[in-house]
């Protein structure tokens, strides 16, 4: 059971007869959960909703929006042309040139930001869950750390940026600072969550076999924790990912990440350059945030039954 | 199955054979709750002894004060902890250990190595009739098949006295029954001291050598009944006369007990 239903797409004819014959009592559950009597609707939904948007992008260039607003939302194969099937623009072919346009300095933006995120986020589940294992360990400490946290979490960290950028230059290191902040307390809270709230009965059976407090908390809370840790993760993935992006939107300066691309674009009305890096920046949090499913899905897919099965 | 095993009620209680005993045992918490008032018995190996009693009269107490879970405020409770067996109310089994993990468990957090516990861990899961399943996850088994994987990880470092704390209030009559009767078969071959509590008078009749009723709160032994059939009991004791005669007894003692 736990390895159907995900990424694996059989026709009708091979699927239906397997599962009557199996086990009839989990048919109807296997149906619902790849989407009706088609098992291609998880792939021809998708698709049609995809039609849908594109379709409405369009409307809206060449319907909707008035002539002289039109090159506002240029038309998405525009987009994709300047964007992904230019490798660089040189010379004064367009206005992108001012920014800098084409596949070739979006990835490069992108490969820079991407490196933000992945350490930013590596040091705050580090640090995450390091100080949820000290706050998991004694009540007074965790009443004595967690206001902060939820302070550090609370403060408007991008209204922050420029002064970080000021107190610690304009460098890498700042930008994975801001991205640590704003992926650290979905960790922190998930993981002392976790570790927390296992039963008292299991604790009983540990403390009745003499086990230390190390023993007790590698071999019962942090197994039991995983599945939270892992919703922590998720959240932070897609939280580190947003971190570097608008971080480096907001420091306008040093070597420009996708953020900083998306704002020059802006302001030399590279639109169609300005969508695509948009793009280019949202697959990004979708591909981090896809894997940690997957990797939860892997490593304690085989125990825990999550809620959306 | 020793079919020639004596009744353990005959056997004479001398010192070396007392596995639990406790003598004038008070029990007050700190919230002031009176649990435990003067409760003295003592268990021999090979006794099976049940509690039965009104909920929340302190019998739960008694198996945490036996066990080091709690500690008794006045009298004293003698027993060799290093030997005990604890069985829960639920199989607390850890979800992300396979059946076989599950039932290693005691065993590691003893520090006894994987290969040294092999032969037992095989033995203990033939016992509870869990072999062929020892690969499946505790999700995949039923109420009655975890309380067994449960049974089968308290036995493999064969305890001197088993303490158990009502573990199958929550299965079904059949699956109860079919438990109940494995017990009993786990019971004479390992002839260990049992410490049994329940709410069933059907069951502790079934399962003893020695039924204690126990009052309301605070807890006192009100009554004590030898339960005098002989070992192997078989499926059908619970419908002659006899055993509905003196579960009567204990059920009237028990309502008294409520009072």
């Amino acid at each position: 059971m736990s390895d159907d239903g995900i990424g694996v797409v059989m026709p009708p004819s091979s699927m239906a007869p397997a599962m009557t014959g199996e086990n009839p009592l989990h048919e109807v559950d296997d149906r619902d959960r790849s989407g009706g009597r088609i098992p291609w609707a998880r792939i021809i939904g998708p698709i049609i909703v995809f039609g849908l948007f594109v379709g409405f992008w369009y409307l809206a260039h060449y319907v909707l929006m008035e002539e002289r607003r039109k090159f506002l939302i240029p038309p998405p194969h525009e987009v994709v042309k300047d964007s992904f099937l230019t490798w660089s623009v040189s010379g004064s072919e367009s206005l992108a040139n001012i920014a800098g346009g084409g596949l070739s300095d979006q990835l490069d933006g992108l490969l820079l930001s991407a490196k933000v995120a992945m350490l930013g986020l590596s040091i705050a589940i580090v640090l995450g869950i390091a100080l949820a294992t000290l706050m998991s360990q004694a009540k007074w400490i965790e009443q004595s750390i967690y206001p902060y946290l939820v302070a550090l979490q609370a403060i408007p960290i991008l209204a922050f940026v420029p002064l970080i950028g000021v107190l610690w230059g304009f460098n890498f290191r700042s930008r994975v600072l801001v991205t640590v902040i704003i992926a650290l307390f979905p960790i922190v809270a998930n993981t002392l969550f976790g570790l927390l709230s296992v039963d008292r009965s299991y604790h009983e059976l540990m403390t009745l076999n003499g086990s230390s407090r190390w023993t007790r908390l590698r071999k019962l809370q942090f197994p039991a924790a995983m599945p939270s840790i892992f919703t922590g993760l998720q959240i932070s993935a897609g939280l580190s990912v947003i971190g570097a992006v608008v971080g480096d939107f907001f420091f306008r300066q040093g070597q420009p990440g996708i953020g900083q691309l998306i704002d020059r674009y802006r302001a030399s009305l590279a639109y169609s350059q300005m969508y695509g890096a948009v793009i280019l920046a949202s697959l990004l949090g979708i591909v981090v945030f896809w894997f940690f499913g997957w990797l939860s899905h892997k490593v304690v897919g085989h125990w825990y039954e999550s809620r959306s099965g | 199955m020793t079919a020639d095993a004596p009744p353990a009620t005959d056997v004479p209680a001398t010192d070396v054979d007392v596995a639990l005993e406790f003598s004038h045992l008070e029990m007050t918490f700190p919230d002031g709750t009176h649990a435990l008032d003067d409760v003295t018995f003592r268990i021999c190996r090979g006794e099976f002894v049940t509690v039965v009693g009104p909920s929340g009269c302190g019998k739960s107490t008694l198996l945490r004060i036996a066990s080091g879970l709690e500690t008794n405020t006045g009298g004293n409770c003698s027993v060799d902890r290093d030997a005990l067996g604890y069985v829960f109310q639920d199989a607390t089994l850890f979800p992300w250990r396979t059946v076989r993990r599950n039932v290693e468990l005691i065993a590691e957090l003893h520090g006894v190595s994987r290969s040294e516990m092999a032969p037992k861990v095989e033995e203990s899961l033939q016992l509870v009739g869990l072999k062929e399943h020892e690969q499946k996850y505790p999700r995949q088994l039923s109420g009655g098949m975890k309380m067994r994987a449960s049974l089968a990880r308290s036995l493999v470092l064969q305890p001197d006295v088993f303490l158990f704390d009502e573990p199958f209030g929550a299965l079904d009559e059949i699956s109860r029954e079919r438990l109940n009767d494995e017990l009993l078969t786990l019971f004479m071959t390992k002839q260990f001291a049992g410490l049994f509590i329940t709410h069933s008078i059907a069951e502790a009749v079934f399962l003893s050598t020695r039924v204690l009723v126990m009052s309301a709160r605070p807890g006192r032994i009100i009554a004590d009944y030898e339960i005098p059939f002989d070992y192997p009991r078989v499926h059908d004791l619970r419908y002659e006369p006899e055993f509905a005669e003196l579960s009567g007894r204990i059920s009237h003692d028990l309502r008294g007990a409520h009072e």
